[in-house]
C-alpha cells in the first residue's frame, strides 16, 4: 500500500515536473519568436525613429554609410573614407571595391547607400533607376601595363603604342611581342618573340568601359565588332591567350605573375606594383605616358563643359599635344531623393550629402599623390549644383 | 492498489510524446522547407532567362552580357558547363586512383598504430579551408605549374591538342590539380568506409585459399565494394562541381571552349561568384546567373542523392550478411 | 615446376606493386598538405604582431593594418549561425533517433544531399530571401547563410551519436518511467554528449571556413561591424580579397589570416577528436 501510495505521490510530482518543463520550452519558444518579430521590426522602425530626432540641426548620432562600385577610384576613395572617418568620428563609411557593375547593380537595387561607376550610366540603366543622379569625383588615366622584366625589359621603359595596335591586340590579331606592327613602334627595343597573354577584366567594369571606348574610337572595326561597355565579349579569349582577372587589383596582380602579359588598369595600380607603363599615341600623334599633367591636359581639351543636367562626360582621345588618349572621369551614383531608399533616414542622407560636398572640396587634396586629377573648377562648379539639389522628402540636405 | 482509473493514467502517459513530438518534428521539418524554399527562390529567379532563352541557353557558347550595338544580353550556359565538365574530370582521373590507394593502404596495409594518425592526417587535409586552398594555389601551386609542370607536359606531349598553348599556370590543368587534392579526403573516406564494410570473413576466405594481399583486395574486397567504390566516386563528383573558391581564384575566368588544358577557362561557380554582384540592372543578365546555379543545384543534388541511396542500400545489404 | 615458381614470383611481383603503389598514393596525397601547412605557417608567421591582430584591415595599396574586423566578423557570424543551427540540428538529429520512420528516412536522405549542395547556392538563396528584400548587405544575412548550412551537418552527426547510444539504455530509461522527453535529454543526450559536441565542433569549424556564402550576404568590409545589419568582413573574405590583390602588404595580412583560421579550424577539429577518444577510452 505504501509503496503505492510512493509511486503515486512520485508520478504526481513528475507529472507536475513535467509539465513545467513544457511549460519551460513553450515559453522559450515564444520568446524566440516574439524576439524574431520585434527585431524585424526595429529593423523597420530604425529608421523611422531617427528621423523624428532629425529636426534640430544639432550634430549627428553616430551614421554609418555604405559605399560599392568601381575599383578604378577605389585608392582615392578608400581614402577619402579614413580621412573623412578621422575628421568626423561620428560618421563611419564604408566603401567596398566591386567594379563599376556592381556599383550600379547595387545602388538600383537600393543594397548601398552610394555607388560609384567610371562608366556613366546609359539610358537604360538610368530608366531602371528612377531618380538616380551621377557627378563626377576625380578623374584618372587607364594605363597599358605590361610585364616584360624576364626578357630583359624592363618596367621602366616605355612602350609605345597606337590604337590601332592595341585594338588588335585585344583583338587575337597580334598575337607576339615582336609583330612588326609593335616593334616598328619601338625600334631601339629587342623584344621577345614570345606571345602576348592578354589580361583584361571578368567582371562588369568602367575602366573595361573607358579602355574599350578609347579603343571604338580609334578603330573602326572594333568599334562595330565589339563594341564598347562594362563588359565585353573580347575576341582574343577565342584564342589561347586572354586571361579575365577581377578588379583592377586583379589585373595588375596577373600581370605581376604573367611573364609576357598586358593589361590595363587605373594607372596608380601600376605604378604602385612598378609595371611597365606604355605610351599610347594621342589624337594629335604623340606617344603619351599617363601621368598628372597628361590627363589634366585631356580634361582640359575636351570638348565641352558638363552640362549641369547630365554630367556624363567623356574625354576619351581628347586633342592637344600632350593629352593622355586614354583618360576618363569616374562618377558616384546617388539618389536625388534620398528618401526613396529604403535604409535611408534624413540624418544618414545628411551625412552623405556634407560627406560628398567635402569630397569635391577638401577630398581633392589628396588625389595627386595617388595619381588622380584634382577636378577643374567648372566641374566643381557644377557638381555643386548637383549636390545642392540633393533632398529627402524636398528637404535639402547641404546648403554653401 | 491504484485508484485512479488505468485509461486516464495511459492518457496522461500518452500526452507529453505528442509535445515532445512536436518540438523535435519541427525541427526535422526545417530540413525539408530550406530545400524546397532553395528551390522556389532559385526556380523564381531563373524564370526570365528561361522565358528568354528556353532550352538552348545549355547548348549556346555565346556569353554576351553587353552586345555592341546595346541589344539585349545573348547568354549561353555552354562555356562554364564545359569547364566545370573537364575540370571535374580531370580532378576525378587524378584523384579517384590516388583515393583508392590510400583508402587500401588505410585499411589494408598499415600497420594498427599507424592507422589512426594516418586517418587523422587526411581529416587534417579535409579540414583545410577552401580559400586557404585557393591561396596556396595562387600563390604556390601556380607557379610550379607554370614554371616546372606544364612546361614538361608541353615537351614530351606537345602534340596532344590537350597540351598546346600557353602556360600562364592559370587554367584548367592548375584547376584540376586543385579540384583533385581537395576531393581526395573525401573520396578516400567514404571508398575506406565501404571497403572495410566488406565482411571479414570473405577476407579471411580467401587468405585462407593463399591469396596475397593484392590478390584478397581484387577477388574479395573489389567486387564487394564496387558499388560502393562507384558511389564514392559520385560523390566527389559532385563536391567537386560545386567547388568555387579555390577554383575561382586559379582558372583564369574566361568564357572560352578550348581543347587545351593550359588555357584558362570558366566554371559554373566560378561564372556566379565573379559576376553575381555586378549585372549593372541587367534583368536577364541576373536572370541568366540564377539559371546556372539552378543548374549547379539540379546537378549536385542528383549526384549526392545518387550516391548516397547507393551506399545506404550497400551498407544495408552488407549489414545483413554479417553476423549479428 | 619452374612454371609454378614464375607464377608465384609474378604474383609477388603483383603483390609488391600493390603494396608500393597504395603507399605512394598515401604519401602522394600528404604531400600537399605539408606545402600548405608549411607555406602557411611560413609565411603566415611572419605577417603576424600585436598590430595585426588589433589593427582593421589597410585601404588598397595601403600599408600595415591588421585583420581585426575580419576576426570580428568571422566570430559574429559563426556565432550567429551556431544559434540558428546548433538548436534546429540537434532537435532534427533527435527527431531521427527516435521516429524512424518514412518521414524520417527523407528527411535524413533530404539533409545528406543537402549538405552537398555548394555553398555558393546557398549564398544566392540567402541573397533573395533576405538581402535583397531587406535591401541591404548584413553580417545578419552572413550568419543566416552561415546557419542554413549548418543546420543539417549537425542534424547528420547528432543523429549518428544518437544511434550509437545502445538500444539497451533507452528502453532502461523507458522501464523506469521517464518520459521519452526526459530519456532523450538526460540519458541518452549525455551519453551521447561528446559525439555530438564532437560533430557540432566540426560544423563550426566547416562553416568557419566558408566564403562563398559570404560573398553575396556580408559583402565585406574595411571597418570593423558595429551593428549586425552592417556588412562585414570575415577572415575567409580578406583571404579572398588580399590573396587576388597585387599588393605584397596584402598577400602578408592574407597569409596571416590564413595561418590564423587554419589555427582555429584544426585545432577544432583535432582537438575536440582528440578529446572524445579520450574520453570514450577513459570510461572503458
Amino acid at each position: 500500500m505504501e509503496a503505492c501510495a510512493d509511486t503515486m505521490m512520485n508520478m504526481s510530482n513528475q507529472t507536475s515536473k513535467r509539465n513545467i518543463r513544457y511549460v519551460i520550452i513553450a515559453i522559450i519558444i515564444i520568446v524566440i519568436i516574439a524576439g524574431g518579430f520585434y527585431y524585424q521590426t526595429t529593423l523597420n522602425m530604425g529608421n523611422t525613429t531617427s528621423t523624428t530626432s532629425m529636426m534640430t540641426e544639432a550634430s549627428q548620432g553616430p551614421v554609418s554609410l555604405l559605399g560599392a562600385g568601381a575599383t578604378f577610384p577605389a585608392p582615392l576613395l578608400q581614402k577619402w573614407t579614413v580621412q573623412y572617418g578621422q575628421l568626423n568620428p561620428s560618421v563611419t563609411i564604408s566603401y567596398n571595391p566591386i567594379g563599376s557593375g556592381g556599383g550600379i547593380q547595387q545602388i538600383t537595387q537600393k543594397t548601398v547607400d552610394f555607388g560609384a561607376s567610371d562608366a556613366p550610366l546609359n539610358d537604360k540603366q538610368l530608366a531602371a533607376a528612377p531618380g538616380l543622379v551621377l557627378f563626377p569625383e576625380t578623374l584618372g588615366g587607364v594605363a597599358v601595363t605590361y610585364n616584360l622584366v624576364q626578357f630583359g625589359i624592363a618596367n621602366t621603359t616605355i612602350l609605345h603604342f597606337t590604337g590601332p595596335v592595341l585594338a588588335a591586340i585585344y583583338a587575337g590579331n597580334i598575337t607576339k611581342w615582336n609583330d612588326p606592327q609593335i616593334q616598328a613602334l619601338n625600334p631601339g627595343i629587342a623584344l621577345p618573340n614570345n606571345q602576348i597573354i592578354v589580361v583584361h577584366r571578368s567582371d562588369g567594369s568602367g575602366t573595361t568601359y573607358a579602355f574599350t571606348n578609347y579603343l571604338s574610337v580609334v578603330d573602326s572595326a572594333w568599334s562595330t565588332e565589339v563594341g564598347y561597355s562594362t563588359s565585353v565579349t573580347w575576341p582574343v579569349d577565342k584564342l589561347a591567350t586572354g586571361v579575365g582577372s577581377k578588379g583592377n587589383a586583379g589585373v595588375a596582380g596577373t600581370v605581376v605573375n604573367t611573364p609576357g602579359a598586358i593589361g590595363y588598369v587605373d594607372v596608380i595600380y601600376a605604378v604602385q606594383n612598378h609595371l611597365g607603363v606604355g605610351g599610347v599615341q594621342n589624337a594629335a600623334g604623340n606617344f603619351v605616358a599617363p601621368n598628372l599633367q597628361t590627363i589634366l591636359w585631356a580634361a582640359a581639351n575636351a570638348t565641352g563643359t558638363p552640362n549641369p543636367v547630365d554630367l556624363r562626360l567623356h574625354i576619351v582621345n581628347a586633342s592637344g599635344a600632350q593629352s593622355y588618349p586614354i583618360a576618363t572621369y569616374t562618377y558616384i551614383l546617388v539618389y536625388k531623393d534620398m528618401s526613396a531608399q529604403p535604409n535611408m533616414s534624413l540624418d544618414k542622407a545628411k551625412a552623405l550629402a556634407k560627406f560628398l560636398w567635402w569630397a569635391i572640396h577638401d577630398g581633392q587634396q589628396y588625389s595627386t599623390a595617388l595619381i588622380y586629377v584634382p577636378l577643374p573648377q567648372n566641374v566643381v562648379a557644377a557638381d555643386e549644383q548637383l549636390l545642392m539639389s540633393l533632398n529627402y522628402q524636398g528637404q535639402p540636405l547641404v546648403s554653401q | 492498489m491504484m485508484n485512479s482509473n488505468p485509461r486516464s493514467r495511459a492518457q496522461k502517459r500518452a500526452r507529453p510524446p505528442n509535445f515532445f513530438f512536436l518540438i523535435l518534428g519541427l525541427a526535422a521539418v526545417v530540413i525539408p522547407i530550406i530545400a524546397a524554399l532553395m528551390l522556389y527562390e532559385i526556380g523564381n529567379g531563373s524564370l526570365s532567362s528561361i522565358d528568354a532563352f528556353g532550352v538552348s541557353f545549355l547548348f549556346s557558347s555565346d556569353w554576351i552580357p553587353n552586345p555592341p550595338n546595346g541589344g539585349p544580353s545573348i547568354l549561353g550556359a555552354l562555356p562554364s558547363i564545359y569547364g566545370s565538365i573537364v575540370t571535374t574530370a580531370l580532378a576525378l582521373v587524378l584523384a579517384v586512383p590516388v583515393s583508392l590507394g590510400v583508402a587500401l593502404f588505410q585499411s589494408d596495409l598499415a600497420p594498427i598504430k599507424l592507422r589512426t594518425p594516418s586517418m587523422f592526417m587526411i581529416e587534417m587535409l579535409a579540414a583545410v579551408p577552401s580559400v586557404v586552398y585557393g591561396l596556396w594555389a595562387l600563390l604556390v601551386l601556380v607557379p610550379f605549374m607554370r614554371d616546372y609542370v606544364n612546361p614538361q607536359l608541353k615537351s614530351s606531349l606537345g602534340f596532344l591538342p590537350l597540351f598546346t598553348g600557353p602556360t600562364t599556370g592559370l587554367g584548367m590543368l592548375t584547376a584540376g590539380v586543385i579540384l583533385a587534392i581537395m576531393i581526395i579526403p573525401y573520396g578516400s573516406a567514404v571508398m575506406r568506409e565501404v571497403i572495410s564494410a566488406v565482411p571479414r570473413s570473405q577476407r579471411e576466405a580467401s587468405i585462407a585459399l593463399g591469396a596475397t594481399n593484392w590478390e584478397m583486395i581484387r577477388t574479395a574486397v573489389l567486387p564487394f565494394a564496387r558499388a560502393g567504390i562507384i558511389a564514392a566516386v559520385v560523390l566527389a563528383m559532385g563536391r567537386a562541381i560545386g567547388e568555387t573558391m579555390a577554383v575561382t581564384m586559379v582558372i583564369g575566368n574566361v568564357a572560352r571552349i578550348s581543347p587545351s588544358l593550359f588555357l584558362p577557362a570558366e566554371t559554373i561557380p566560378s561564372v556566379i561568384a565573379n559576376e553575381f554582384t555586378e549585372v549593372a540592372g541587367n534583368d536577364v543578365y541576373l536572370s541568366a546567373l540564377f539559371e546556372l546555379a539552378l543548374i549547379l543545384f539540379a546537378i549536385a543534388f542528383i549526384m549526392n542523392l545518387v550516391g548516397r541511396v547507393v551506399i545506404n542500400r550497400l551498407s544495408f545489404k552488407v549489414r545483413g550478411e554479417l553476423p549479428a | 615446376m619452374s612454371f609454378l615458381l614464375s607464377h608465384s614470383r609474378r604474383r609477388k611481383a603483383g603483390n609488391a606493386l600493390y603494396i608500393i603503389l597504395a603507399t605512394a598514393c598515401f604519401f602522394a596525397a600528404l604531400v600537399p598538405l605539408i606545402s600548405i601547412l608549411y607555406e602557411t605557417i611560413a609565411h603566415g608567421a611572419a605577417a603576424l604582431s600585436l598590430a595585426f591582430f588589433t589593427q582593421v584591415s589597410p585601404p588598397i595599396g595601403g600599408n600595415g593594418g591588421g585583420i581585426l574586423n575580419a576576426i570580428e566578423g568571422s566570430l559574429v557570424m559563426v556565432g550567429l549561425a551556431s544559434l540558428i543551427g546548433v538548436p534546429i540540428g540537434v532537435f532534427a538529429g533527435a527527431y531521427l533517433a527516435e521516429y524512424p520512420g518514412k518521414f524520417g528516412y527523407y528527411v535524413r536522405l533530404l539533409a545528406e544531399v543537402l549538405t552537398g549542395v555548394p555553398s555558393i547556392v546557398t549564398g544566392i538563396f540567402i541573397y533573395e530571401l533576405i538581402v535583397a528584400t531587406q535591401h541591404r548587405f548584413s553580417a545578419f544575412s552572413g550568419g543566416v547563410a552561415l546557419g542554413v548550412m549548418m543546420v543539417p551537418i549537425v542534424a547528420i552527426s547528432t543523429h549518428e551519436s544518437l544511434k550509437l547510444v545502445s538500444s539497451s539504455i533507452r528502453e532502461g530509461g523507458l522501464a523506469l518511467g521517464i518520459s521519452r522527453a526526459k530519456t532523450l535529454v538526460y540519458v541518452l543526450l549525455s551519453s551521447a554528449r561528446s559525439g555530438v559536441i564532437t560533430g557540432i565542433a566540426l560544423a563550426v569549424a566547416r562553416v568557419m571556413g566558408e566564403t562563398a556564402p559570404l560573398l553575396f550576404t556580408a559583402l565585406g568590409s574595411q571597418l570593423m561591424m558595429t551593428n549586425i545589419n552592417d556588412p562585414a568582413s570575415s577572415l575567409t573574405l580578406l583571404i579572398f580579397d588580399f590573396g587576388t590583390s597585387p599588393y605584397e602588404n596584402a598577400h602578408a595580412l592574407a597569409w596571416g589570416a590564413a595561418l590564423t583560421l587554419l589555427v582555429i579550424v584544426l585545432s577544432l577539429s583535432i582537438v575536440v577528436r582528440l578529446a572524445s577518444r579520450l574520453k570514450v577510452s577513459g570510461t572503458e
